[in-house]
């Protein structure tokens, strides 16, 4: 066993776990954060993809015990409280879900994909950074459309933060 | 409790039928805070299951040895078939050929033979691998390609249709081809697996949480294995992880696993299936070998034709006969066939038994149809869309007399000419068709193919008893409305469209109605959710509950205020009474306290439909959907690898409950058909295992594999020939087969390396060693002969 501190979704958080307690069943079973799934189980489907220290990761990939020390961030510590992320929203108003079970995950990797993108984002790119996570349901036509809708509304954002800072 | 304000002066409610709403859980899906059910909090001391499956494909249990697994660290229970209390059977047919747990024989790799019982999942999936099980083999039939479709064993009884004389049409006709064509399987790959959590209740009652299709048959089945009667088990579903026909049968086994370990322990018992063993236990599309002979005229018309459809069911029954059945009904895809015969062979191996899949059979059907469409087209010589033409059905209201399909029923909606016709012009087809044919010329490796691919698609089970449906309605006091209904919620948005009905009938905003879990404490005896009739009978069934509440509110409001019945109006939000208007609410609140009901339960039967399956005729189907999809793709004829430039789909869905819905469905489904006749490989070896159990070989299309340029339309002009709900039409399942188009023109791409002299006959999936291998058959073929 190992005790395991993080912070997770602003709160500081610990508990003690088996050493091959993989994140996403500390998240799951020790947390209740239930909104981070499980796919394929071996890393592949993406529906499991967090933020560790910022970085979109799977964590059925990870140990939880790796993550010890760093900030974590759910789907569940995306919003700002009653007021959905851009990446969140974008995806809902874009049709980008049907069942949903994929969903958390696609939105924490293409919230990290414009994160790295600052200055936009185009078809092509998302098409192929986001082969890491699977849907079965859309088609991804509605998903790829809800990450440009979202890349677009957050860098105009920045940019016209940007402009008010200088 | 808060109050409500409803807008009443809005000249429409927000939500109603024919409008795009969004998903009802959409804002769940995007917080996480939608509950799937290994998402449930679990109740205090739950137990988890680890299934030991068979390591052979064919064999008797010589000796079980579970001495270790027992000891086990955690190891609460094993159970095996012995634990049982009622019936060790799941079979969905009542063949009786589905056992929970294997007795005596294995009869595919991967049957489970015991449970694991204990504290934690893992702990009893580690325990699970420490059996130590003594086989005899036995002979394994692994695949259908060699077996005799008269001669070897069936699962289930087939289905032959006739009409007119086929065997003397061909040998009369001027033109004949004969051939045969390989059609793989599919995974579902739902992205929540099979997972059921049973909790148990008193004396002989259970609750099941299971991600299932179809919650009463789970209930029955559940109840079957206990051996108790059907009301002490009550299964719940609020909304699945994905379900494409792998969780309307398939849900059953982990249900009633977790019910009897439940029941015995008195403790809450989850079942979660791990990937690949969900890929390997569990049933999947059948894969097909398709035998056909056409004899046609010079100019490309059909005048007979042929089928034996050979299906690989797999070990058991389950619904393999339907599957065989619907393949029958879809042979003949928008084409008359002047003399037909075609029989189904549900084939026994021992591969894991194969189930529904969106389409449940009729896109094999389709898929054989266009075949020989194409073998047509290349004697002929001429572009494979006009022979499709040449052979369509009449259109609606036409005079003719070709529209009587091979079950006899008539074809009287028959919208696919125009259909057609406006997709051609969208997607600029002869110009495109021009272009390619120059850029091949100029293009010594990369090869372009284009192809357009009608659909019809019946609707209706062919079970007659699946087509009814409940609801179950109440307005409370304050005005707020409860909906339930038997059907499921799998990412269809079937909930969002019944509630917009509900809205639609009482003329209250949307936000009002209350979706609720299905369960069959609510409305019993209801059908799965499959045959892409969720939304046609459970929203008849609703609107019906509905309608008898509003029924009452009107008498009631009519008596009180002392006008005709007649002058009783429901308008958004509120009630028109006379000259006076009153807002829903409060009528709903004096209804309460005039002792009205106002609770209400709903039932709808599919009228019209008939069908007798010894006779081979009947009114199989309600009505038909249509649509059609047009593909180009350009092939790297070096390494048979490709992509989907381009697709154009325009599908008709009648008048659309939710355009937004459905348009989802039809992308949605096009890329699933897509990705079953292209990269989607199930490969057993020779063992009969399963050797593509992951997304790591087995692969589903990813974001990466969608068309470069993907237009889709739904028809703005269609509306359903029949009294459906609201005129609008199916939709799960018809979009699937639009990814044929992509099949033919990968195959298109191919024939362009013989000069569009040969058929090139490619089997699916397409995958890009299957293309390269068509494109150097061609090549040897086209070669002047040494």
């Amino acid at each position: 066993m190992s005790e395991v501190t993080l912070v997770v979704n602003g709160r500081k958080v610990s508990g003690a776990v088996e050493d091959r307690t993989l994140l996403v069943h500390f998240l799951r079973e020790n947390l209740n954060l239930t909104g981070t799934h499980v796919g394929c189980d071996t890393s592949q489907c993406g529906a499991c993809v967090v933020h560790v220290d910022g970085k979109a990761v799977k964590s059925c990939t990870m140990l939880a015990v790796q993550a010890s020390g760093s900030t974590v961030t759910t789907i569940e510590g995306l919003a700002n409280g009653a007021d959905l992320h851009p990446v969140q929203a974008a995806f809902k108003e874009n049709h980008g879900l049907q069942c949903g079970f994929c969903t958390p995950g696609m939105i924490m990797t293409a919230t990290d994909m414009i994160r790295r993108h600052p200055d936009g984002l185009d078809e092509a790119t998302v098409r192929a950074e986001l082969e890491g996570n699977i849907c079965r349901c859309t088609g991804y036509h509605n998903i790829v459309k809800a990450i440009l809708a979202a890349s677009k509304t957050m860098s105009k954002a920045s940019k016209s933060k940007a402009n008010k800072a200088a | 409790m808060t109050e409500h304000t409803p807008n009443l002066k809005a000249a429409k409610i927000t939500g109603g039928v024919a409008t795009d709403q969004r998903h009802d859980s959409a804002h769940k899906h995007v917080a996480g805070t939608a509950v799937y059910i290994d998402d449930m909090p679990e109740p205090a001391g739950t137990l988890h299951v680890g299934l030991g499956l068979s390591n052979v494909a064919h064999g008797t249990l010589k000796n079980v040895d579970l001495s270790e697994v027992r000891s086990a660290p955690g190891v609460v229970d094993v159970l095996t078939y012995a634990d049982v209390p009622g019936e060790n059977d799941v079979s969905p047919s009542g063949m009786h050929d589905d056992p929970v747990f294997a007795q005596g024989k294995v009869q595919f790799h991967g049957q489970p033979i015991f449970a694991v019982v204990a504290e934690t999942r893992e702990q009893a999936r580690r325990a699970a691998r420490l059996a130590k099980i003594e086989y005899e083999e036995l002979p394994a039939i692994i695949s259908i390609w060699d077996l005799d479709t008269e001669k070897d064993k069936q699962v289930a009884s087939p289905l032959t249709l006739t009409r007119g004389d086929a065997a003397a049409a061909i040998a009369a006709a001027p033109r004949r081809v004969k051939g045969r064509m390989k059609l793989g399987g599919q995974d579902h790959f739902y992205l929540e697996g099979q997972i059921s959590l049973a909790v148990p209740g008193e004396d002989d009652e259970v609750t099941v949480y299971c991600s299932t299709q179809g919650p009463s048959e789970t209930q029955h089945l559940v109840a079957h294995v206990l051996g108790v009667p059907s009301h002490a088990v009550t299964v719940e579903v609020r909304r699945m992880g994905g379900g494409f026909g792998g969780k309307e049968t398939q849900a059953n086994q982990c249900a009633a696993i977790a019910a009897i370990a439940a029941k015995k322990h008195k403790r809450a018992v989850k079942v979660r299936l791990d990937r690949d063993e969900d890929m390997t236990a569990t049933g999947k599309r059948h894969d097909f070998a398709i035998d056909y002979e056409v004899g046609f005229d010079d100019e490309g018309n059909i005048l007979g034709v042929d089928y034996i459809f050979a299906l690989n069911a797999g070990f058991s029954a389950d619904l393999s006969g339907p599957v065989g059945d619907r393949a029958l009904f879809h042979c003949d895809n928008t084409y008359f066939y002047p003399n037909v015969h075609a029989k189904s062979a549900p084939l026994y191996t021992n591969t894991v038994s194969n189930t529904a899949f969106r389409g449940f059979g009729g896109p094999q059907g389709m898929v054989g149809a266009e075949r020989v469409i194409d073998e047509v087209a290349f004697a002929v010589g001429k572009d494979s869309l006009e022979i499709r033409k040449l052979n369509f059905y009449d259109p609606m209201g036409a005079p003719g007399d070709r529209n009587l399909t091979p079950y006899h029923q008539k074809v009287e909606d028959c919208i696919i000419q125009r259909i057609v016709a406006e997709l051609e012009e969208s997607a600029d087809y002869a110009r495109r068709r021009r272009e390619i044919a120059a850029f091949n010329n100029n293009s010594r490796f990369i090869k372009r193919g284009m192809a357009l691919t009608p659909v019809k698609f019946g609707i209706s089970f062919t079970k007659t008893e699946s087509n009814q449906a409940g609801a179950l309605v109440h307005v409370y006091a304050d005005g707020s409305v409860h909906m339930n209904h038997g059907g499921t919620e799998m990412g269809q948005g079937l909930h969002l469209k019944v509630a917009q009905v509900v809205a639609e009938e009482f003329q209250i905003d949307l936000d009002r109605v209350k979706i609720t879990a299905t369960t069959t404490a609510k409305v019993p005896n209801t059908a799965p959710t499959a045959a892409s009739s969720g939304a046609d009978l459970n929203g008849m069934a609703a609107q019906d509950a509905a309608r008898q509440i509003r029924k009452r509110l009107a008498a009631f409001a009519a008596e009180k205020y002392q006008v005709p019945t007649d002058q009783v109006v429901f308008l958004p939000n509120r009630v028109r009474v006379g000259n006076q208007e009153i807002s829903f609410n409060d009528l709903v609140k004096q209804a309460y306290l005039n002792r009205i009901q106002l609770s209400a339960a709903g039932f709808y039967k599919t009228p019209k439909i008939h069908w007798d399956r010894a006779k081979g005729r009947g009114h199989a189907f309600y009505y038909f959907a249509y649509g059609a999809a047009c593909s180009e793709v350009s092939v790297d004829t070096l390494t048979g690898e490709y992509v989907v430039e381009r697709a154009d789909i325009l599908h008709d869905t009648g008048r659309s409950l939710n355009r937004a819905i459905d348009i989802g469905q039809v992308e949605g489904g096009f890329i699933q058909g897509m990705g079953w006749l292209t990269t989607e490989e199930l490969w057993w070896d020779g063992k009969g295992r399963l050797r593509t159990h992951a997304p790591s070989t087995y692969k589903i299309p990813l974001a990466s594999d969608r068309p470069k340029i993907f237009n889709v339309a739904l028809t703005d002009w269609s509306e359903a020939y029949e009294p459906t709900i609201h005129r609008s039409k199916a939709v799960g399942e018809p979009p699937l087969p639009h990814g044929m188009s992509v099949l033919h023109a990968l195959s298109d791409a191919v024939a362009s390396v013989a000069d569009h002299k040969i058929c090139p006959r490619l089997d699916a999936p397409a995958t890009p060693e299957r293309v390269l291998m068509a494109i150097e058959r061609l090549r040897a073929e086209a070669a002047p002969k040494k």
